[in-house]
């Protein structure tokens, strides 16, 4: 049982973080139809940046806010060089923009800062905290109130903020918002810098809890679809739940299962889940009812 | 010059080669192509072999996603699927050539598995559905030992016609020059019958085509299944050229690298799928002669050369989808229609 607790709470602190770069795909998707495969660079990008501030003696508040800053200029640019020149081309090409991308931003990091992990200094003390009879370490307990922090401001601001509103209206019909006075491009500006902006603190989280930084947070990206295929891909809360249940399921999986089939469950799990949902309900849980079935 | 380029019958209309001048051309290139081996060292024969089966799985891909449009990001696996079933093929003693074809045989029924989805999928979440075959395949090669040798991989006994053993890249070269070719071919007239006027119907608008009497998913699965025999095939002379195969042989990257050579060839296009395959696989061999030379006065460079090249091929899609949507086929048409009219282009 105390097996099943863990692998569960381990599983929720992952998911959580998990729910934070989903809410940067779903933003995206729902503002602007595109899905940005190059989210797990962006995290990528935030780790590394992140910790060459840390490096360079930056406080940690000071370096996270830097990084905030610096995530919101590099979405505000991709959008802009980038993704706009797409607007109207076919599917296929805006995937293989954003892969693309994906490419351009590893090439950076490898460039900048090699292969090496690159370790972040201990913010926690190493003793763990009890939650009953369960020991968790600081730094897990900090990147969920940190995680849920975020995902309930973004929630909120999502519903009562004018921007927020703005986002959603856009989200409903780029016409019709653009007929009350928003200006759409503006809207997808936002979104983009809001979905760097989340998926770097993600990667700074997960920086800190595996203890640094290296090329294998990338595939965070990837991994996040699983989610947001659950969640629904236009629903924030969608991305909440189906954060907390792969994060939950992969846990589970890869603690019970990998013995049994030797190592590797873990990764794979989320993506034979992702198939089955896609042909039992492919809009997700939360999603909107509108995908057109052939 | 071009001549005579003018039509007034169906016949030439579909026909393959528009004017003499083109089948000439083409014939000219296969001799350049065939006498390669006599001046060209090791090392670009080498490189010639990587291009020729790209240039199938780029084909296959094509097939795939350019004319039935139908996006899948499960490249990676497909070729892996091939590569492994020639592996355990040869150790069984199967002859070379029907090891190929078997490979891509087993590929096929692998690529009309995953193509299920597309019954009820498209776009964006069909592309995830493959996403998803790519790793489910990489966990089965991982984990499947007793038939793929796991992490450690499995060597391959060269390919051997009668008494000919193909075990250097020199007698290599024409056994995939000759695949390719052939599969040129294949693709070439594939869009001339009727499935593959039907594969474009599907492509151009899925409910038009159910209308006008085309069996849409029907017509989708066979899609799968070709594309993913061609690129099966291959995946087995990559497992006869590359001889020790690996779970590494096959990344993520492999199926990204293949979605670049036809948006840069050109979607849709067979001319497209060759010229993609030729400068994707040819991009890094460019970028090392240049960081080479540059070695002198910027030494860092060879340091950077992993980035660089990841960096290089990453602009030069976003570039080609910004500047060049349609990719270098069109631009290529677009070249020769211009000489066509030359001097008098207006």
């Amino acid at each position: 049982m105390d097996f099943f607790l863990q692998l569960a709470l381990n599983g929720v602190v992952v998911g959580s973080i998990y729910a934070l770069v989903a809410l940067g795909f779903v933003i995206i998707y729902k503002s602007s139809g595109v899905l940005n495969f190059a989210q797990g660079e962006f995290l990528l990008l935030g780790a590394y940046v992140f910790w060459a501030l840390v490096e360079g003696r930056a406080p940690w508040p000071y370096a996270v806010a830097l990084t905030v800053l610096f995530s919101i200029l590099l979405g505000l640019a991709m959008e802009r060089l980038i993704l706009r020149p797409m607007i109207g081309e076919p599917i296929i090409s805006v995937i293989m923009v954003t892969l693309g991308l994906s490419s351009m931003l590893r090439a950076i990091v490898l460039g900048a800062w090699g292969t090496d992990t690159r370790p972040y200094p201990a913010l926690f003390a190493s003793e763990p905290v009890f939650l009953g009879p369960l020991p968790v370490s600081r730094g897990y307990l900090f990147s969920m109130f940190v995680a849920a922090l975020l995902l309930a401001s973004f929630t909120l601001f999502f519903r009562y903020s004018r921007v927020g509103i703005a986002m959603r209206a856009t989200a409903f019909s780029q016409e019709v918002a653009q007929s009350m006075g928003i200006s759409v491009r503006r809207i997808f500006a936002v979104s983009w810098s809001i979905a760097a902006v989340v998926s770097a603190l993600g990667g700074i989280l997960l920086g800190e809890l595996r203890g640094g930084a290296d090329g294998s947070l990338a595939i965070l990206g990837l991994k996040t679809l699983p989610v947001v295929i659950l969640g629904g891909l236009d629903s924030i809360q969608g991305a909440i739940v189906g954060g907390l249940i792969v994060g939950v399921l992969e846990n589970l999986a890869g603690g019970y299962l990998d013995p049994i089939m030797g190592g590797g469950v873990k990764e794979v799990a989320p993506f034979a889940v992702l198939v089955l949902i896609l042909m039992i309900k492919p809009y997700g849980l939360f999603g909107k009812v509108k995908i057109e079935r052939v | 010059m071009r001549s005579g380029d003018f039509r007034t019958s169906y016949e030439a209309d579909m026909a393959v080669f528009d004017t003499a001048f083109a089948r000439w051309l083409l014939a000219a290139l296969v001799v350049v192509l065939l006498a390669f081996p006599l001046v060209g060292t090791s090392y670009w024969l080498d490189v010639f072999n990587r291009v020729g089966i790209a240039v199938i799985a780029a084909l296959g891909l094509n097939i795939l996603t350019g004319f039935t449009g139908q996006i899948s990001l499960g490249n990676a696996a497909f070729l892996a699927v091939g590569a492994y079933t020639t592996a355990w093929l040869a150790g069984k003693g199967v002859p070379f050539i029907v090891a190929m074809y078997l490979s891509g045989l087993v590929s096929a029924l692998v690529g009309m598995v995953f193509g299920i989805p597309s019954l009820r999928l498209k776009g964006l979440y069909l592309a995830i559905a493959t996403l998803a075959a790519h790793f489910i395949v990489a966990f089965t090669v991982v984990h499947w030992e007793s038939v793929t040798g796991g992490v450690n991989g499995i060597s391959i006994e060269p390919a051997r016609i009668g008494s000919l053993t193909f075990d250097n890249d020199q007698k290599l070269y024409y056994v995939i020059l000759g695949a390719a070719i052939f599969h040129v071919w294949f693709a070439k007239n594939l869009f001339r019958t009727r499935m593959g006027k039907a594969f474009i119907a599907v492509r151009d608008h899925d409910i038009s085509a159910e209308v006008m009497g085309v069996d849409v998913f029907k017509h989708k699965l066979y899609a799968f299944a070709v594309s993913s025999f061609f690129v099966g095939v291959a995946g087995s002379l990559l497992a006869y050229q590359a001889r020790i195969i690996s779970p590494e042989n096959f990344p993520l990257g492999v199926a990204i690298d293949q979605l670049g050579m036809i948006i840069i060839g050109g979607l849709g296009s067979v001319l497209g799928s060759i010229l993609g395959a030729a400068f994707i696989t040819l991009l890094p061999e460019i970028l090392r002669i240049v960081t080479g030379a540059l070695a002198g006065r910027l030494p860092e460079l060879v340091q950077l050369f992993a980035a660089l090249k990841l960096g290089v091929f990453g602009l030069t899609i976003v570039l080609f989808l910004i500047f060049e949507p349609d990719g270098m086929a069109a631009r290529w048409h677009r070249i020769k229609a211009y000489w066509k009219l030359y001097p008098f282009s207006y």
